[in-house]
């Protein structure tokens, strides 16, 4: 299962986080930091999981931003990784090229986004079209 | 990939002007945007979020705001959350914006309430309508929403009035509409099972729907209900295993691959569902070798999300019935894995052995060069693993080698949680393979430094318990605690601190208890390295006090030394410590009270423990007398603190440990008392934080029983690999012979990993046997412990926490066995009757043999009890004034129709020259037959005999016999009442009188009584697993406490379980891994469900039952039982 999902810059300033299970927001910026912490302090020639509490954490990085995601141990690793990749995939179609900033400026989107894909920890839909559909939608909605 | 996210803030000033996209921003949403990228430390984020929690506060409160601004000030408010401060302001007007906003205002206005919102916060009952209405809204994107929501947070008890809605949708036109429809039931599924129990119809068409997303939706349901009951959907696996050949077979649209490979997810999705099917089951496995071997023959392209496909595939054909082909295919890929360059891959390799090497652990033979390589591996997490894969695979041969290993990495590593985590399991494999007392003892010295204060408790108390309770032979066991006492005298003779408190406090408690079994050193010198120890300002308050309990038992005879010491220390400022130096000087002078209260190195098991603590009585009395409210169980009162929980009960928690200060310090210093004690110490605070959680757990519950890290019978599922079948080709021979006894060749440079890899792997050869390799069938311990002494006081507190306590505390240590008992004022059972010798005799053949046993079991006990091992005070017995007459016979006149039926002993109830009288309880499903015996004992007839039973609480359902117009001299004649109740009470009471003539006109009565308990009302209830869990969470009385676990024997739960089943009659349900569950009903009424799990060296039970007073009895009795054992 999936508990959190983070996007964190190389500073260490958290761009999205969305978590699946309560965690109090007094404690959340402690987390991250840790969170970060760990991932940055890694090498790029080691593994893309950490261990973090009881948790597993999956990371990838893209330019300065990196993807962080919490699981537990029953989770597979690799999929989760490969899933982080999906999403950044999705908003580069739906941003034709994203940066840092896109994700910034569009947090309720990329929300959105994220909504469609994890539910509740589990990832629901992968197919990027579909992912796409209710978003692209609602724009048109406002378009017209 | 990486130019995807090229532009970076390098190229920020160009991209505000150039914003076009599809969001066209608002000034001030950029202007926070533009100040959070700016931002240079942690005050400036501060002062920015306050000015921007204040002007969006404002903005809210005008009445000129418009929607569109609304949404953009949600936005905000998610920047101010995300970046950790509070907007609870913003949370009404997110509740707002989706029920007034325009499609992409509600959407985020959604989208804010589930960020902001957890369940069960009050402000979700005012999105309800809302939810209805766009459920019911013809725009299909708000429908959508509204769905979405639904799955994300809804408040539990609302879900009825959108259910119907929802389930609707179950047949809409729209794919997304189904997809999303399925998994608000999913979540409702999650949340509350019972609503959606009658909708399993649907989920089935679900996974029928011709859309691949929505058949896709509704297997996370299905993997839920599989995981918790796989017999109850074992006519699906076709289905699954025709979907997956579909999906591998690329019938999906192309919209669906990722990277050229189909639905990878979905495949994995598949895969789980199959193994968990598919696990100890022979005929369901066959179904799927064939598309399982199609997965991993497929997954050949050399791509991340294929590995990560082929993983959960080797998994699968390692959980279901074993194929060998299948398995060999298997390992193939696992040797892929572990050899890949790819590191990730690598990982992955490692975990799939780490699961593997449980069923077959020659597989890590084969790759024991690569494990050696990845032990010194410079990335910590490949470590990591590999040290958990050495933990699965240690064994009597190579347990110093690999606790070597672990401990080299725990003294580099600096991760809390990694180093708690990996000492325990050090200290585990240190307990269980032991090679000599001498490592034994330096293996543990190190956990404990190394381990430091993290060290959870019960690491000490395990071995505290060990070296206490020894094993069969003494001499072996004074020559481990005299290697511990050497060792420890050597290690504070040294520089003692930078020692962690737990070191000191068992080295403290080793040394009082058997510093005198080193003759060679003074007992001075002992008393002065533990004195030294008190001078240390780093000791912990804790630890003096360990220190002094030891000092207080070596203090006899050395008046001299110890009379300073105490002198200093009563006029410490710490009240405990005062009390304690008192009771040093006065036992160091006395050492007749000393020898009394501190019995020199005899074992505790000597000392006497009333465990009815009558000597409370008149004290208790007194009190009542007084106006002392009378006392309550633990549970009585969590129940009332849950009643009105709304006080603020954060005072609570420091004010009774205070007033109970003596009795929770024994707690917290007994090394061996479990979590009851400090569970009923008094702390309303956490009780009531317990209730309020109660509803939380109930998914922890559901868990239980599907874990799919479980795994019964390895032994059965897992045949070696290797083995050849004799239809195997001359060549596969070969190679599997080269798989047994891998001879690597030889080079100079790997002569040290060689002789490592033997160290390590030793054991693992072909040559050893199975039982070798699965965790599951432990070599036996080289320290085994001995039965666990008879332990009358209480449920929990063993012996060692006796000894180290001392002679006061006694006293408060009485309080908290009243505690822990939970019996202060309730009476000890008039006579025996049902309390100690209850053993209903099954008539099944098995249950039979069963009973037989555990009747030895108890005589052994009694024998003890009368040998003088431990004396228990506890009530007379009638049935020792009065032996029976020849009362085994008796049964023999049980009428025809009981005679089958289980009953207990016969024993006497009273007597006088004329008569005698005795009963004797029988079983029978729907009602308890309490059959009294009325012997003549005189030579002539008596006349008129007329039994009458009264009870208040019971109901006489039918009597037969009890008027007798005469009985024959030297005769008995036999009466039985039905007797059933409906309102449970620990124990019952019955009078009665017998009255009779044995001259005319001349008539003698003759009064009796006796003792019913609920245990005798109690019968087993036969449910199913999935009976169980249905019924369990339709029930409303709940409580919950820790009892003693029975740990002398190898499957300590079970032996548990079978304890409380022989002296209550329960039907154990089910025991997966550490938990087991329990049901029985009050005779045909009511149901009880115990749900036990092993909580350290604790059973955490946990009973349910419709009816308000019955968990309390029957835990009652298991407490009584367990007590007895």
């Amino acid at each position: 299962m999936i508990k959190f999902l983070l996007m964190v810059n190389k500073q260490g300033q958290t761009r999205l986080s969305k978590y699946y299970e309560q965690v109090e927001l007094g404690k959340r910026a402690a987390l991250e930091a840790d969170v970060v912490r760990g991932c940055l302090a890694r090498r790029k020639e080691e593994c893309s999981f950490v261990e973090y509490k009881d948790y597993k954490l999956v990371y990838r990085q893209y330019a300065a931003l990196f993807i962080v995601v919490g699981i537990t141990e029953n989770e597979n690793e690799l999929s989760i990784f490969e899933l982080v990749h999906n999403f950044v995939e999705v908003l580069d179609k739906y941003f034709s090229r994203v940066s840092e900033l896109d994700i910034m400026f569009n947090l309720d989107k990329v929300h959105i986004i994220l909504d469609e894909m994890i539910l509740n920890g589990h990832i629901v839909e992968t197919n990027k079209n579909r992912i796409l559909a209710p978003l692209l939608a609602l724009d048109k909605m406002v378009e017209s | 990939m990486s130019d995807v996210v090229e532009k970076t803030l390098i190229a920020l000033p160009g991209l505000f002007d150039s914003q076009t996209g599809a969001a066209k921003i608002t000034n001030r949403l950029r202007q926070l945007i533009k100040s959070i990228t700016e931002l240079t430390s942690k005050h400036e984020e501060e002062n920015l979020i306050k000015q921007e929690l204040s002007a969006m506060k404002e903005q809210v409160s005008s009445p000129n705001t418009t929607m569109k601004q609304m949404r953009e000030i949600m936005v905000r408010a998610m920047y101010c959350e995300m970046l950790g401060y509070d907007a609870t302001f913003t949370y009404i007007h997110a509740i707002k914006l989706a029920q007034q906003g325009s499609v992409l205002e509600k959407r985020v206005g959604y989208l804010a309430v589930s960020l902001f919102l957890n369940e069960g916060h009050e402000l979700l009952l005012l999105l309800v309508n809302t939810v209805l209405k766009d459920l019911q809204s013809t725009n299909l994107i708000e429908v959508c929403m509204a769905l979405t929501v639904v799955a994300q947070v809804f408040p539990k008890d609302m879900i009825p009035a959108v259910l119907p809605l929802v389930e609707d949708k179950l047949s809409h036109p729209k794919e997304i509409i189904r997809r999303k429809a399925v998994l608000a039931l999913y979540k409702f599924y999650l949340i509350a099972p019972n609503q959606v129990q009658h909708i399993h119809a649907k989920f089935r068409k679900a996974l029928c729907d011709k859309d691949p997303g929505v058949m896709t939706s509704s297997l996370h349901i299905y993997l839920q209900l599989i995981r918790e009951s796989p017999d109850g959907y074992k006519e699906l696996t076709v289905s699954f295993v025709t979907i997956l050949k579909q999906v591998v077979g690329g019938k999906l649209p192309v919209d669906f691959n990722y990277h050229n490979v189909p639905a990878p997810w979905l495949q994995i999705q598949l895969l789980r569902i199959l193994s968990l099917l598919g696990k100890d089951d022979q005929s369901t496995s066959a179904l799927m070798y064939e598309v399982l071997d199609e997965s991993l023959r497929r997954a050949e392209m050399n791509h991340n999300i294929t590995y990560a496909i082929l993983y959960e595939c080797v998994k699968a054909v390692y959980t279901i019935h074993p194929k060998a082909e299948l398995l060999e295919k298997a390992a193939r890929c696992i040797g892929n894995f572990v050899l890949s360059p790819k590191i990730n891959l690598k990982y992955l390799g490692l975990k799939a052995l780490t699961y593997v090497v449980q069923h077959d652990a020659k597989l890590a033979l084969q790759h024991q060069m690569t494990i050696i390589e990845c032990l010194d591996h410079s990335d910590f997490t490949i470590k990591r693993e590999t040290l958990e894969l050495l933990f699965r695979i240690t064994n009597a041969q190579n347990v110093t080698v690999i606790v070597e290993k672990m401990l080299d990495f725990l003294r580099s590593c600096d991760d809390e949680h990694t180093i708690i985590h990996l000492v325990g399991k050090v200290a585990e494999l240190a307990e269980k393979f032991a090679p000599d007392n001498s490592w034994f003892i330096q293996t543990m010295n190190e956990v404990f430094s190394v381990g430091g204060d993290l060290l959870q408790q019960d690491v000490p108390n395990n071995f505290l318990r060990l070296l206490a309770e020894g094993s069969e032979s003494k001499e072996e066991d004074d020559q481990l605690r005299l290697y511990a006492v050497d060792s420890y005298l050597t290690v504070l003779k040294g520089d003692a601190s930078h020692l962690p408190q737990h070191f000191l406090q068992v080295m403290s408690w080793v040394l009082g208890e058997y510093g005198h079994l080193q003759e060679s050193v003074d007992q001075h010198e002992v008393i002065r390295l533990l004195t030294k120890l008190l001078d240390q300002r780093n000791v912990s308050l804790e630890t003096r006090v360990w220190i002094l309990s030891a000092l207080t038992k070596i203090s006899e005879g050395h008046t001299d030394l110890i009379a300073d010491l105490a002198e200093s220390l009563s006029s410490s400022q710490d009240t405990v410590l005062r009390q304690q130096a008192h009771e040093l000087r006065h036992l160091s002078r006395d050492s007749q009270l000393h020898e009394g209260v501190l019995p020199h190195g005899a074992p505790w098991e000597g000392m006497e423990v009333d465990s009815s603590l009558s000597f409370l009585d008149g004290f208790v009395s007194e009190a009542l007398a007084a106006g002392a409210a009378p006392y309550k169980p633990p549970h009585q009162r969590q129940e009332e603190l849950c009643e009105d929980r709304e006080l603020n009960l954060e005072p609570y928690s420091f004010s009774l440990p205070v007033s109970l200060s003596s009795c929770s310090i024994t707690d917290r210093h007994s090394p061996t008392l479990l979590s009851v004690s400090s569970g009923l110490s008094g702390n309303s605070t956490e009780l009531s934080q317990k209730a309020g959680s109660s509803t939380l757990i109930l998914e922890g519950v559901k868990r239980v029983w599907g874990k799919d890290g479980y795994l019964p019978q390895k032994e059965t599922t897992a045949p070696p690999v290797d083995k050849p079948s004799p239809a195997v080709q001359p060549s596969g021979q070969q190679e599997a012979s080269e798989r047994i006894e891998p001879q690597p060749e030889p080079s100079t440079q790997n002569q040290d990993k060689q002789q490592l890899a033997s160290s390590l792997f030793v054991g693992l050869g072909a040559g050893s046997s199975m039982s070798l390799l699965g965790k599951s069938e432990a070599p036996p311990p080289r320290f085994r412990k001995k039965p666990r002494p008879l332990d009358s006081s209480s449920s929990s507190s063993s012996g060692t926490s006796e000894r180290s306590s001392d002679s006061s505390s006694r006293s408060s240590r009485s309080m908290t066995d009243n505690f822990l008992y939970g019996s202060l004022l309730e009476e000890e059972p008039a006579t025996s009757i049902s309390a100690f010798d209850h053993t209903p005799k099954s008539t099944t053949a098995n249950g039979l043999a069963e009973n037989t046993d555990a009747k030895e079991d108890r005589r052994a006990n009694t024998s003890q009890i009368l040998g003088g091992d431990m004396v228990i005070v506890r009530p007379n017995t009638i049935q020792d004034k009065h032996p029976p007459p020849a009362s085994s016979d008796l049964t023999a006149l049980l009428p025809a129709d009981l005679k089958d039926l289980p009953h207990s002993d016969v024993i006497s109830l009273t007597s006088d020259p004329s008569l005698s009288l005795c009963s004797c309880r029988v079983f029978r499903d729907e009602a308890l037959l309490l059959v009294i015996f009325i012997s003549n004992c005189t030579e002539s007839v008596i006349k008129d005999v007329a039994v009458q039973l009264g009870c208040e609480e019971l109901e006489t359902a039918s009597l037969r016999g009890n008027i007798m117009d005469s009985l024959e001299g030297k005769s008995t004649s036999v009466c039985h009442y039905a007797l059933l109740m409906d309102d449970p009470h620990t124990n019952v009471s019955f009078t009665g009188t017998v009255c009779y003539q044995t001259q005319p006109g001349h008539t003698s009565t003759l009064p009796f009584s006796g003792t019913l308990s609920t245990a005798d009302f109690i019968r087993p209830l036969v449910v199913t697993t999935e009976e169980y869990g249905k019924l369990w969470l339709s029930l409303s009385h709940d409580v919950k406490q820790n009892l003693k676990l029975l740990t002398d024997a190898s499957d300590p739960l079970r032996t548990t379980l079978n304890a409380l089943k022989d002296a209550l009659q329960l039907h154990i349900v089910d025991i997966v891994g550490s938990e087991g569950i329990v049901a029985c009903r009050l005779l045909s009424g009511a149901p009880c469900l115990l749900h036990c799990r092993v909580n350290g060296t604790a059973l955490a039970m946990w009973l349910r039952s419709p009816h308000p007073a019955l968990p309390d009895c029957i835990l009652y009795h298991c407490q009584r039982a367990l007590a007895q054992h």
